[in-house]
């Protein structure tokens, strides 16, 4: 059977992770290198890693973090965060990253999802929607939920399947950082309606959120940043929990 | 030493990095010479089969490829690699490599096409899945599979929705449907085992 995928996020800043990490037994927390291997070796399925400065001048150091990251790793990883031409794109794939995750690029052109998934195929086009609620229903924001798009996020993860989005990355900005679980309505929601695979971000607080997100959620996958970072959740132990739990997991 | 076919086709840098972990010695190229004096043949690719086949044709790979197995030289197919082995795909209904008999066929499930993500391989008598435990998990993405004429020689099996081939091994030809450079410690192993096999 297909497994469920857990996913760590890592936020880059200038090549180290930032949001702060407490491995114990990492002698240097913020070296991404480290911390890959280390989610590698815990049973992580996937990585991702996002740029979060996203400016010229940090983006040779990211590139160069994404290299020996593909160097050292042997589980697909993607990367996003400020990807806004096919140049960037084929720059990060060519470093060794599998996937790219588009968001604002996307919103902005369309037809770079279209223009991309013909040069470098839909599997590596990871369509990323940040999400809020509000009157009008389910609304895609971009800059890190800063700006309403006016699109409605059911239709515009429909669109970019139709134009060769290979997967859906889903955020509820509502629920990130609030550690109370997965949007599981707003998972369910498009992940019924598309055809590819939906990872399901923001919001994850304890053990039992993952359990929620792919039962009531229907999520192909579930990413997590803090949670692991600090130590307070170990795929591990997330994993023989969701086999007790009857979920396809790969251990 | 182990060359890895550039044919214009998918990452060739995550092969090369799983490789380079092994410590096992490889060459990237698309040289008809560099094909002859490897000892060991992987063609790896992410794409189209007709892209594949048209780029393998112009640099007159398709005849050298087969020309290399005939003399015994092990070969291994990743992904696509895999299915471009077979007479046929039915992707842009293309005719394939034709080293070994049988079809591509795309999948007719109601579950997400393409698959994409860990799957199981339920491993039979193989020396390419030599110490890889029963239902190990492999990476995949791809929303065609190969169903090879004989069966016997599909070794490795995988269900999604159905059941199909993800493993063959033919004498000296063998072909993985997932990707095994990105497939954690089994993947490596498969590797390892594959340069056993030179």
């Amino acid at each position: 059977m297909l497994a469920k995928r857990i996913i760590p996020c890592l936020d880059i800043a200038n090549g180290r992770v930032v949001k702060g990490t407490n491995f114990i037994d990492l002698k240097d927390a913020g070296d991404p290198v480290s911390l890959a291997k280390i989610y590698n070796d815990e049973g992580a399925d996937e990585l991702v890693l996002l740029d979060i400065t996203a400016s010229n001048e940090n983006r040779k150091t990211f590139i160069e973090v994404v290299r020996k990251v593909a160097k050292n790793i042997f589980i697909p990883f993607t990367v996003g965060g400020g990807i806004s031409s096919i140049q960037d794109i084929r720059n990060v794939l060519l470093a060794g990253a599998d996937k790219v995750s588009l968001n604002l690029a996307a919103v902005r052109n369309p037809g770079l999802i279209t223009d991309a998934a013909k040069l470098f195929g839909s599997q590596c086009i990871v369509l990323a929607i940040d999400v809020k609620k509000n009157s009008k229903g389910w609304e895609v924001y971009t800059n890190g939920g800063k700006t309403a798009t006016g699109l409605d996020a059911k239709l515009w993860a429909k669109e970019a399947v139709k134009l060769g989005a290979g997967e859906i990355l889903l955020t509820s900005i509502d629920a990130d950082g609030t550690k109370q679980g997965y949007d599981l309505q707003l998972t369910n929601n498009i992940s019924k309606n598309v055809n590819v695979p939906v990872i399901a971000s923001g919001g994850a607080g304890n053990i039992d959120d993952f359990i929620d997100v792919f039962q009531s959620g229907a999520a192909d996958a579930a990413l997590a940043a803090s949670l692991f970072h600090f130590g307070k959740l170990k795929i591990s132990e997330l994993k023989k929990y969701m086999q007790i739990k009857k979920i396809a997991v790969r251990i | 030493m182990i060359l890895i076919i550039d044919y214009g086709l998918g990452n060739l840098a995550s092969v090369a990095n799983a490789l380079i972990k092994l410590e096992i010695p490889f060459k990237i190229s698309s040289k008809i010479d560099d094909l002859r004096q490897a000892t060991g043949l992987i063609l790896p690719g992410v794409g189209a089969a007709a892209f594949g086949m048209k780029n393998l044709k112009e640099r007159k790979l398709d005849t050298e490829i087969k020309a290399q197995v005939d003399l015994g030289k092990p070969l291994l197919g990743i992904c696509l690699g895999m299915q471009l082995l077979f007479s046929s795909s039915e992707e842009d209904n293309v005719a394939c490599l034709d080293i070994v008999k049988g079809n591509v066929k795309k999948f007719k499930t109601k579950l997400k096409v393409p698959q994409i993500g860990w799957n199981q391989v339920m491993v039979t008598n193989s020396q390419l899945l030599n110490k890889i435990k029963n239902e190990s998990y492999f990476y995949f993405v791809h929303s065609y599979y190969c169903d090879p004429d004989d069966k016997k020689i599909a070794v490795g099996i995988t269900s999604y929705d159905q059941n199909f081939c993800s493993v063959i091994e033919k004498n000296n030809v063998y072909g993985v449907q997932f990707h095994p450079e990105k497939s954690g410690e089994a993947g490596l192993q498969l590797i390892r085992n594959f340069w056993g096999l030179i």
